[in-house]
């Protein structure tokens, strides 16, 4: 088997932040895991080649680049690719393996696609999230396909008893074209699997210009006609003989644990079998579960009314006092004073003073829950040394590692089978549901399904961050910007994997805060501290959300001062086109893709605002009480601008009539996902922007499903999403596609508020603000 | 001991009478296509037509249904060819897929009912079907494309 890996890589917190190896290791010892970690993986030399340069190989276990891995092809001529990354709604279930069937000259209709299990010494890096997944495989999949085409082709010509260069694969077979003979895949399959795998560097690729599938946009999800009949299989959807059905009652407040619990009601619920304590972990250890009381029964129906009458009496702990409203004033606190300085150019402090006026905005965003559709749920069948995951996980290499660490067997021993995830949006990239099926299988000796609530989801889970960000920006006589401070204030990620974390980690001040584009002389930014006081992870476009919120409604705020049309100020300050220089930046975090392959490139920003501007009508004149915003961000390197079309009414209620979007996503795949991704993100953008807000009192959550934590419906949803996909410059790298539209969704709504009734929202959620 | 109509078929109980639908599909009688979302019939994910009716099978117990014909998704259309079905195709609507049993058994539901709802008829009767993933607009297309004919 051929392998890129690097054995250095670890799992866990470290994968995220970029830290030199003192640091690492001083990280590591920080956290009590000093090499437990550590994958012993052999090196092999077979690296990827690629036109331009990703950090997939910085990823743990990097990519495999090896044919017999990834395709298999049958007598009977149909191909088996394997999707060894996990479909939560983006479709790269389909994408990946449609890459590999392009360069392998394979025909769809004859492709099956199989999902991969845990194991990325086999696979490569399995991660599915940071939009990362067509970024890193576009090139290692085109290498599989080309690979496997060359394979094919050499064995066919040995048969034929002429040169390789003679014969070339077209549509699921080789043609020799000088003698007319031609011969299926499935006859040659026996033949070109003796081949040996051709040497990377010698690969011929496709011509773009004779791609059949890629960049087209005609192939649908292969998961589709699954979906509409109902037979798609979700975590929760896997059954196995004897399996039984738990729910778990876990600590309202993060850190506290069980003091006492009688169980005696539940048990009389018809159909509860056990109640039992399952073991948690103290706050904080990354994704191991948080503990409780689990009621098992014959179905999860059963279980749920057995838990409604537990008993429970709990030990809060440390974070019992945790509450939302004095922690947004400590934040706006924190922000109104100097903290760690991440990026400086220029003197900030002089040019605030010197300027003719000085504009401040101080904006909020409240934790966020994901409430992805599909609550987390998952299958263990634990016998003996022995362990089987079936289960909706984004991570499915990094499930095999935590599971197999908490029962202490070798990760060879554990098997994960991913499910579709019905949603994903971060919070299944953390296992902790099924570590706790794990433990209960193991437990009860049988298979358990543990079955996540709603109110679990919202209560229980891994929460978006909270924050305030205070921006002060410096006007000269002449309108122009001559200073802009930036304070960050937010709880960070990394105080999931280790205590007393305050600072924002690397990877979340490269999310909108240090890599602001903007051409101005004097740049400070700053990182106050903030302590956590509940689980913080990624939810999709993590940090980018308040940032790019902030930024650019204070560009709108500057465009009001200086009275200039929004779109003018935006571009004025993106300025020149050029490549961003962030010398000033240390550990610069850029989606951990290498800055010469994916650098700040503002001609690109300025292109999404233009073509933006063009096609979703900029300017154009709207009935009374209507407005037009428009805001831009470039996140998961990837480039997308907004403009939202709103219509407020008398009584402040708020419609959508229009989103207009442009995104520059480099070269693409499947362009009819990226169309869907976007629509999508429209959504969730207003979701948040309009009623997101998890808050706090006595340390717990105070929602608990769609009542109280709403979501967009379709009676309030825009009337029409337009998507605009720059076309990819002839080398330009992929890049993401699942997270960039949120950011500038909720500042172009609330910069068209503000057009259209001179109300200016710097606090998220908009909830009842308009009605005022 | 309850007997229920499912699908055209007869299925036993002799459990909990008060056991929500939902849970009796899933984990009983192996229907998993009838999803959970929220259990409080705030998001349509468990939806199933009950005689003609779009009904949350989350807060309808088996007892409920006694003595009506209970359809889901398993039992819409023999070959999993309902208008509404292939009108999800031809548009890809979904996205993860989760929510789309519910919305399209909603919107079967709706069909049966009116079977030409203009668009604001079809937002006012989808609204009930959350989407995390925001497909809506493709929904609302694909009730209209379903109405039209596929
Ligand atoms: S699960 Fe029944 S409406 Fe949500
Ligand atoms: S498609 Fe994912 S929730 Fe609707």
């Amino acid at each position: 088997m051929n392998i890129i890996t690097n054995p250095k890589k670890l799992r866990g917190f470290e994968r995220y932040v970029k830290v030199d190896n003192v640091s690492r290791r001083s990280i590591l010892k920080g956290l009590g895991l000093a090499g437990g970690f550590v994958l012993a993986a052999p090196v092999m030399s077979r690296p990827g080649l690629a036109a331009y340069k990703t950090g997939a190989g910085e990823m743990p276990h990097g990519t495999v680049v090896d044919p017999r891995v990834f395709v298999a092809i049958a007598p009977d001529g149909i191909v088996t690719i394997v999707a060894h990354r996990a479909e939560m709604g983006t479709g790269v279930r389909t994408s990946l393996p449609m890459i590999v069937a392009e360069e392998m000259e394979a025909d769809w209709s004859r492709v099956r696609v199989q999902q991969a299990h845990g194991d990325e010494v086999k696979f490569g890096n399995q991660d599915t999230d940071g939009s990362r997944s067509t970024r890193h495989y576009l090139m290692p999949m085109r290498q599989i396909g080309a690979s496997a085409r060359t394979m094919l082709e050499t064995a066919a010509a040995n048969r034929w008893g002429v040169p390789a260069t003679e014969v070339k694969a077209v549509n699921h077979e080789v043609v020799h074209s000088a003698s007319g003979r031609r011969i299926g895949f499935g006859d040659l399959a026996a033949d070109a699997a003796k081949q040996s795998v051709p040497s990377v560097e010698g690969l011929k690729l496709k011509d773009p210009k004779d791609f059949r599938y890629l960049g087209k946009g005609q192939i649908s999800m292969v998961d589709l006609r699954d979906i509409t009949v109902g037979t798609a299989r979700y975590g929760a959807d896997v059954r196995l003989p004897g399996m039984k059905y738990a729910v778990i009652a876990r600590p309202p407040v993060t850190g506290g644990k069980v003091a006492s619990f009688d169980g005696a009601a539940a048990m009389k619920v018809s159909g509860v079998e056990k109640v039992m304590e399952v073991k948690g972990w103290p706050w904080p250890s990354k994704f191991q579960p948080l503990g409780g009381v689990a009621v098992i029964a014959r179905n999860t129906g059963a279980a749920i009314k057995g838990r409604d009458a537990l008993k429970i009496v709990w030990d809060d702990g440390a974070n019992g006092k945790y509450e939302s409203v004095a922690y947004r004033a400590q934040l706006e606190e924190a922000a109104r004073k100097p903290g760690l300085v991440v990026r400086k150019e220029g003197d900030v402090e002089a040019a605030l003073k010197g300027a003719d006026k000085v504009i401040v905005g101080e904006y909020y965003l409240p934790h966020l829950a994901h409430v992805a559709m599909e609550p987390p749920a998952a299958v263990a069948d634990v016998k003996g040394d022995k362990a089987e995951i079936w289960g909706p996980v984004q991570s499915a290499g990094g499930t095999r590692e935590d599971v197999a660490k908490t029962l202490g067997i070798p990760q060879e021993n554990v098997t994960v089978n991913v499910t579709l995830l019905g949603g994903g949006f971060g919070r299944k990239s953390k296992c902790d549901f099924a570590i706790e099926a794990a433990l209960l299988s193991k437990e009860l000796g049988a298979p358990v399904k543990v079955q996540w609530t709603r109110e679990d989801d919202v209560r229980n889970g891994f929460l978006h961050t909270v924050s305030v960000e205070r921006i002060e920006a410096g006007l000269d006589k002449n309108g122009k910007v001559t200073a802009w401070r930036h304070r960050s204030v937010a709880p960070s990620i990394a105080s999931t994997f280790a205590a007393g974390a305050v600072h924002q980690a690397p990877f979340e001040l490269g999310m909108g805060l240090v890599d602001m584009p903007f051409e101005i002389a004097n740049v400070q930014c700053e990182n106050p501290e903030a302590a956590a006081h509940t689980r913080i992870g990624w939810f999709r476009s993590v940090s980018n959300i308040p940032r790019a919120f902030a930024v650019q409604s204070m560009v709108a705020e500057l465009a009001l001062a200086t009275k200039r049309d929004p779109k003018d100020m935006l571009l004025e300050l993106i300025g020149s086109p050029r490549i961003v220089k962030l010398d000033s930046v240390k550990d610069l975090w850029n989606y951990g893709e290498p800055y010469e392959s994916y650098p700040i490139d503002t001609a690109r920003l300025r292109k999404v605002v233009e073509l933006v501007a063009e096609k979703g009508g900029w300017g154009r004149s709207v009935p009374k009480g209507h407005g037009l915003g428009i805001a831009a961000h470039r996140s998961f390197v990837s480039y997308i601008a907004t403009i939202v079309e709103v219509a407020v009414d008398d009584k402040g209620k708020l419609t959508v009539p229009r989103v207009d979007t442009a995104i520059d996503c480099g070269t693409f795949v499947n362009p009819e996902r990226i169309q869907s991704q976007i629509e999508g993100t429209a959504i969730m953008g207003l979701s948040l922007a309009k009623h997101g807000a998890i808050t706090f009192k006595d340390g717990k959550v105070q929602q608990g499903n769609f009542d109280d934590f709403p979501v967009i419906r379709m009676d309030e949803s825009p009337a029409v999403t337009n998507v605009y996909i720059v076309p990819p410059g002839p080398d330009t790298p992929p890049s993401g596609v699942g997270e960039p539209g949120v950011p500038p969704f909720a500042p172009a709504l609330i910069n068209a508020i503000f057009a259209a009734t001179g109300k200016r929202i710097r606090a998220l959620p908009i909830g009842k603000q308009l009605e005022a | 001991m309850i007997t229920l109509k499912i699908n055209g078929q007869q299925k036993n109980w002799d459990g909990d009478p008060d056991l929500p639908l939902l849970w009796f599909l899933r984990d009983e009688a192996g229907l998993t296509g009838t999803k959970y979302g929220c259990g409080q019939a705030l998001c349509g994910a468990c939806t199933v037509i009950v005689d003609k009716q779009a009904v949350r099978a989350c807060i309808t117990s088996v007892s409920d249904v006694v003595g009506r014909e209970v359809t889901t998704i398993e039992g819409l259309h023999p070959t999993g060819d309902h208008a509404v079905q292939k009108a999800w195709r031809q548009l890809n609507v979904p996205q993860c897929g989760f929510c789309q049993v519910g919305q399209i058994m909603q919107a079967a539901a709706l069909l049966l009912e009116n079977p030409k709802p203009s668009h604001d008829q079809i937002r006012e009767a989808m609204a009930g079907n959350i989407c995390r993933c925001g497909c809506y607009q493709r929904i609302e297309n694909a009730v209209h494309l379903a109405s039209t004919g596929v």
